[in-house]
């Protein structure tokens, strides 16, 4: 088995990673007590180990390279189709569905509205979603390993042929219902949305920072129950700030649709904000 | 919960560079930010490597610290917790240095034995 070092505390490698750079590697390691370099911004040569006396090959790919190439090649695909595309993200329960069932029916006449539903084994959501007037369509993940957590670029690509997507000014990918996994895999969107609902407690973000992290908005769901809750609002968004200042954020009922419309106007500013919308489209 | 996938990626990477030859070990580098629990990493790598040729590959983790530098008093703090703020003044319009690593930065291959 693989033995794993932790640099905060300390512990001393098995391997001697100092070598020869000719790359600008960033941040001064003084925190740590020996000269490995972090990797940041690597571009040297690695392919010397002296210490090492191993033949070590340097690789220097990213672990997700095929699925970020993917996800390219689904982003290249939406914009030839004029379509911008929103990876929808949440903790199951927080209300994705509820949220796209008002927003197909807020943005009829609009915005002409796509939908890939990612779930791990049924058609529940996709049912609900079908005959609003929104084409969708459903990614099984259970092909995986019994299931996988989260959508990837592979399988957002292996939906998009059941989406007429030459007919689309948008599409919403429905991610599977997690605060973890999904926000390390690029689908091929152009940006990314999460469904946080008040129920969910106040310190999420500093428990899920790569979730919170990574959204463009962060949509604060079911605000029609606030008065039964002991949620504040101001710590949940002081979390928020410290891990991810810049996020836009709404305010929103799914269930009574208070404040839909602003979630509106922003979905149909990120198709404005979007190089997609330069297109000559009508 | 996604180290499955991640090894996954990981083995299909290192196959395609091994260029059909034994590896020994990999070394890979991840960043604080990324949500990798090194354990489950080991177990995914040693269930996904088994009965293939890359069975019995070691897989080095190499944690990388989340470091932020400062854009009002400069300093660099090494964080221990998620969140974006200067370890000397306490100000948060700072830089994320390194922290997010993704990378299967090198293998060993095995050594010919003659």
């Amino acid at each position: 088995m693989g033995r794993f070092h932790r640099h905060a505390d300390g512990t001393v490698h098995q391997h001697d990673h100092a070598h020869e750079h000719d790359g600008d590697h960033g941040p001064d390691d003084r925190d740590h007590g020996h000269d490995h370099d972090h990797g940041h911004r690597d571009v040297g040569d690695h392919t010397g180990y002296p210490e090492t006396g191993t033949d070590r090959v340097a690789v220097l790919e990213t672990i997700l390279a095929e699925n970020d190439r993917t996800a390219d090649r689904n982003r290249a695909d939406f914009e030839r189709a004029g379509v911008v595309t929103l990876n929808l993200m949440s903790s199951p329960g927080a209300g994705k569905t509820t949220l796209l069932k008002r927003t197909i029916a807020e943005l009829r006449g609009r915005v002409r509205l796509g939908i890939l539903e990612g779930d791990i084994a049924t058609s529940l959501d996709a049912d609900e979603l079908d005959g609003l007037g929104a084409p969708v369509s459903l990614i099984n993940t259970s092909a995986g390993f019994g299931g996988e957590c989260h959508l990837d670029a592979i399988m957002v690509r292996s939906g998009l042929g059941d989406l007429p997507l030459a007919e689309l000014d948008m599409v919403i990918i429905e991610n599977v219902g997690n605060l973890v996994c999904p926000a390390e895999f690029d689908v091929g969107q152009h940006a990314r949305a999460m469904v946080y609902a008040m129920t969910e407690g106040e310190e999420k973000p500093l428990k899920y920072p790569v979730m919170f992290r990574a959204c463009d908005i962060v949509v604060i769901n079911k605000i029609d129950l606030l008065p039964h809750l002991d949620f504040d609002l101001d710590r949940f968004l002081a979390n928020l700030r410290a891990v991810n200042p810049g996020a836009d954020l709404v305010q929103l009922s799914a269930r009574s649709g208070e404040g839909i419309e602003q979630w509106c106007d922003w979905l149909v500013g990120l198709r404005a904000r979007t190089a997609v919308a330069a297109s000559d489209r009508p | 919960m996604h180290e499955l996938a991640l090894c996954e990626a990981i083995l299909d990477t290192v196959t395609r560079r091994a260029g059909g030859k034994r590896v020994d070990r990999v070394q890979v580098r991840i960043g604080y930010f990324r949500q990798v629990v090194p354990n489950s990493l080991l177990f995914s790598w040693e269930l996904l490597t088994e009965g293939t040729d890359l069975a019995g590959c070691g897989l080095d983790i190499d944690h990388v610290p989340a470091i932020v530098e400062c854009r009002s008093c400069g300093a660099h703090t090494n964080l221990d917790a998620p969140i974006l703020v200067c370890g000397t003044c306490l100000g948060s319009d700072v830089v994320l240095l390194c922290g997010e690593e993704f990378l299967i930065a090198s293998i060993d291959p095995a050594r010919e034995v003659f």
